[in-house]
């Protein structure tokens, strides 16, 4: 009996907070929200993998001609996170463009 | 009470249930408030089973032997500590154990990535669901922890005498949370083979439960071998016995993991592994709950056929042939885009480390499963002993300690052998200089294997010192710091590396220990009568006198009598007082004899161990009591109907005489080598994991992303 | 024609390099299947010669080897327990009934050891009686599930 009651009402208690969410209806701006997140998180990745190139190199684990091209290779990953994270802001195609411009004037740099 | 107890975990199964078909239904829909709610239900299932396990508690602490449970493995005079611990040491309580550590840890997951993710979560929410809701189906079928006995019994049967130890109540919850700890990334992976989002997104949500996971799981390993160690009759910490290879086998998988996961970070490369590691992994965790309640293998632990073995079996099928076919599916998915560009680079040396440990886990699963392997090809069923395990392990360790050195001085992509060598050279001298040193200057040369494994443990020693030292001169460079902050800041900064280098040092002292203990311990079983003396490892020992005590229960363990030995061991100047003993625990009913139960009932040897750097004298008794026999017989008869009090004074009376007149007791002393190095190194590794694990402070993060920011926003206007 | 030859040699060189990678990592993958194939067999030799064969007391009853290493599994015949110093003397019969072998036993007894227990000892069979090996006495705990260990 005690346990015929229990079930009864942990299942109302349940139902309450389980089925809130889907009488709220869908909330769908958090899509860019959750990219952003993801996009953070490799963004911090990143960083990190610059940074223990950095350390690597001062700790005679790299040479100079290997770290300068891990580091402009890692630094353009991040640079491209960069820039998909700041299209989710929503910032104008031109000044994307404009940036594409110079990051391909660059680019061109470092490879010759 | 119990009857709320059942209902919270009858409606955690619904929730559970709810929470795999809404997570499945919002993923394929791509409709987000149904994982939301799928979520919540975790939410839920998690705060019903605190309920649960609560109500549970409380009955063990009130000692309601109503409840099946309770009279089965507490009584009213159980310590306390034990009444609260003794609810693992059933299979109803373990299995709410294992729930309710997976329903936290998935709300915490859950909640940590209910932004981000959002292909995988879904699926990852319904593959936990599943996982939980298997063992709360266990629970609710067949065997629930709230069962209730018609006919209350007026006292319980206590916990058993031998699991009185703080170690062994440790021991599980430690072990439970790295098997579900491991649960976690397994999830998520699945989720990510099954939205083929294959990339790094799932490992970095899911890194830090994966290495929690493997820091408890080795913390739960240890308590085990230091249980045995300290506990135990034989004075050993590991038997090869198959519960104990049960719970190593998912850490040296998960250790695996954890490395080849940095390989799919930073290049892409070893994705196949690495779902299949941790498939391997959460299976060999279930493999571990299971074999412990399992009548499968024959063992300390297996007794007779347990009444969930055949579900449990299913189970892990289903999860096996469930994760194969989902691997086999997304082959082309995980292939790699990047190549191994030279055997000299830190991607081979992961690789080379995935199967080194992969062979280890293998040659173990082998072992353990060898009576079963037997039957099926000769149709008899044989087993292996620890001889054949330590003659494939052997060989197999020494690698990896070799590779836990190396493999950090190996550059990403490629490092030339010039490089290596230059990085090398100092370390090399250092293990060389030690194998000399001990060839010539002791008798260690008796094992080569031990003196190989101290060559490769002095070779990890200079390595990390090696890092230190440097990484700390290449930030004064920078910043000018003084050494110690130097070396502080480094190791703040970079806490997942230098953690890392923490838990390999700690493995390699671990290493030191068990090559000491195992190639240079003396072990003798001697009779002795009082006055004797025997001499080992360069002590010598002498039996004083007998121990005989009444109702003085020390070590908190609820045994009414000892019996035991004192004894002085003398080394050179050194001078130590042991006092091995045998706890007797009283039997529970009265076919022994009133007097007689108290010493027919269970009986554990206490040991007592001279605790060293250099080694330990352990020492172990088991008095003779066979004397006595006549005595307590004859007290038997005539005291048959008395109460406690006349009782204690028979018993005093009892031990007197034991005291008086002590037959010759056997003994077992042992001189291990370097053995507290194991505790020690085991110690050194757990907090270089935790180190590891440790995130970093959030003003520094955001200091240091908006630096990044600002100079790859140069980059970005071309300046 | 000394230009174009050497432009033939180049790029039989550039060639030569562009096949060498893929070459490698078969050799590579031949190498390490092989060292894999290796250990094995190692594995498989090794076990099925080390191992000692499982028996039960109407086992050793009915079919025995004389002098062969047997692990006998069974529960100890109440009773039948005898303590003559260091020496432990006891009978293993079958789980359910039937048969039973006298055992002469020396070393650590485990805690858990008395009549009615599971028992595991290894050892062979010598006139009759089992002699065991020293320490290889293992107890099984009495109740359905207990996290115990013994040796």
């Amino acid at each position: 009996m005690e346990y015929a009651l229990a079930v009864i009402v942990f299942v109302a208690l349940v139902a309450l907070v389980v089925l809130r969410p889907l009488v709220a209806g869908n909330q769908d701006q958090a899509a860019t929200q959750a990219r952003r997140a993801d996009l953070e998180a490799a963004k911090e990745s990143k960083y990190r993998e610059i940074r223990d190139a950095e350390l690597d190199l001062g700790m005679g684990k790299l040479s100079r001609a290997d770290h300068r091209a891990i580091d402009s290779e890692l630094r353009a990953e991040a640079i491209e996170i960069l820039r998909e994270l700041d299209g989710l802001d929503g910032l104008s195609a031109e000044a994307a463009a404009g940036r594409d411009h110079a990051r391909r004037a660059h680019g061109d740099e470092s490879a010759g | 009470m119990s009857g709320i107890g059942a209902a919270c975990l009858f409606v955690g199964l619904l929730c559970a249930a709810y929470a795999a078909i809404s997570g499945v239904y919002g993923g394929l829909s791509g409709r987000r408030q149904f994982v939301v709610s799928a979520r919540r239900a975790f939410y839920c299932l998690a705060a019903l089973l605190i309920g649960a396990t609560a109500i549970l508690q409380a009955a063990f602490l009130r000692s309601d032997f109503g409840y099946r449970l309770v009279a089965e493995g507490s009584s009213t005079d159980t310590p306390t500590f034990y009444k609260v611990t003794a609810m693992w040491a059933t299979q109803e309580g373990s299995l709410l154990l294992w729930a309710l550590l997976l329903s936290i840890f998935s709300s915490a997951v859950l909640f940590l990535t209910r932004d981000s993710l959002r292909a995988i979560t879904p699926y990852a929410t319904a593959v936990l669901a599943v996982v939980a809701g298997f063992f709360l189906l266990l629970t609710v079928v067949w065997v629930s922890p709230f069962d209730q006995l018609v006919q209350p019994p007026v006292e319980g049967s206590g916990l058993n005498p031998l699991l009185r130890h703080p170690a062994m109540m440790i021991h599980p919850p430690m072990l439970y949370t790295g098997y579900v700890g491991f649960a976690i990334p397994f999830a998520f992976a699945v989720g990510a083979l099954v939205t083929r989002s294959v990339g790094a997104d799932w490992i970095r949500a899911t890194r830090r439960f994966a290495l929690i996971a493997w820091t408890f799981l080795a913390a739960g390993i240890m308590l085990g071998a230091l249980w045995s160690y300290t506990e135990l009759g034989w004075g050993g910490y590991w038997a090869w016995d198959p519960v104990e290879n049960a719970s190593l086998m998912p850490w040296l998988t998960g250790t695996a993991f954890l490395h080849s996961i940095m390989v799919q970070e930073k290049r892409g490369m070893l994705k196949a592994w690495n779902v299949s590691l941790i498939c391997m992994t959460f299976i060999l965790s279930l493999m571990g709950t299971f074999l412990v309640r399992s009548g499968i293998l024959e063992s300390i632990h297996a007794f007779g056929a347990s009444t969930i073995g055949t579900q449990f079996l299913i189970f892990i099928a289903i999860v096996v042939l469930g994760s194969v076919a989902l691997v086999v599916w997304r082959l082309p998915d995980l292939r790699s885009t990047a190549r191994l560009d030279s055997l000299l680079s830190r991607e081979a040396f992961f690789l080379l480390n995935n199967l080194v440990l992969l062979a280890l886990a293998l040659v173990i699963f082998w072992g353990t499963f060898f009576p079963l392997i037997s039957e099926a090809v000769t149709g008899t069923e044989a087993s292996v002993g620890p001889p054949w395990f330590e003659r494939l392990v052997t060989p197999l360790a020494l690698v990896l300690v070799a590779l836990t050195a190396v493999g950090p001085m190996v550059a990403w992509r490629r490092v030339t052998p010039a490089g290596l060598r230059k990085v090398l050279v100092i370390p090399v001298a250092v293990a060389a200089v030690t194998a000399g040193a001990l060839l010539l200057g002791s008798d260690a040369g008796s094992s080569l294997t031990a003196v190989a494994m101290f060559c490769l443990v002095a070779f990890v020693l200079a390595v990390v010192t090696q890092e230190l030292w440097r990484g700390a001169s290449a930030r004064r460079v920078m910043t000018g710091e003084a050494w110690p902050r130097a070396l502080s800041s480094l190791i703040g900064r970079n806490r997942r590396r230098y953690g890392g280098y923490a838990a390999h040092a700690g493995l390699a002292v671990l290493m030191l220990g068990v090559a000491g203990s195992s190639a240079f311990a003396e072990q003798q079983d001697l009779r002795l009568a009082v006055g004797d003396s025997f001499r080992s490892g360069g002590w010598e020992i002498t039996y004083d006198r007998p121990i005989a005590r009444v109702g003085d229960d020390r070590a908190g363990t609820g045994a009414p009598i000892s019996f035991g030995a004192q004894l002085t061991a003398r080394r050179g100047d050194e001078f130590r007082t042991l006092r091995p003993s045998r706890n007797y625990y009283p039997a529970a009913g009265m076919e022994e004899g009133a007097i007689g139960r108290y010493f027919e009932g269970e009986a554990t040897s206490e040991v007592d161990v001279r605790w060293g750097l250099g080694g330990d004298l352990w020492t172990a008794v088991r008095p003779d009591i066979s004397s006595l026999r006549g005595s307590i017989e004859e007290a038997d008869r005539k005291f048959a109907e008395s109460d406690g009090d006349v009782r204690g004074l028979i018993i005093t009376a009892i031990a007197e005489q034991y005291r008086r007149s002590p037959p010759p007791a056997s003994f077992r002393a042992i001189s291990s080598p370097l053995v507290s190095w194991i505790w020690i190194g085991g110690g050194i590794l757990v907090l270089g994991a935790l180190l590891a694990a440790w995130p970093a402070p959030q003003a520094r993060m955001r200091r240091a992303r908006s630096l990044y920011r600002a100079r790859l926003g140069r980059d970005l206007t071309g300046a | 024609m000394r230009s174009a030859s050497l432009a033939v040699s180049v790029n039989a060189l550039v060639i030569m390099q562009a096949m060498d990678p893929s070459r490698k990592r078969r050799l590579r993958l031949v190498i390490a299947l092989s060292v894999a194939v290796l250990l094995a067999g190692a594995l498989v030799y090794t076990s099925f010669n080390a191992a000692t064969e499982a028996s039960t007391p109407s086992g050793l009853r009915s079919s025995v080897t004389p002098g062969k290493s047997y692990e006998l599994t069974g529960k100890v015949v109440k009773g039948s327990i005898d303590r003559h110093g260091e020496e432990l003397r006891f009978a293993i019969r079958d789980r359910d009934g039937s048969a039973s072998v006298p055992v002469v036993y020396t070393g650590v007894v485990p805690d858990p050891f008395r009549e009615g227990r599971e028992v595991i000892v290894s050892g062979a069979l010598e006139r009759g009686t089992f002699n065991a090996e020293r320490d290889s006495l293992v107890t099984k705990c009495p109740s359905k599930f207990t996290e115990d260990k013994q040796t």
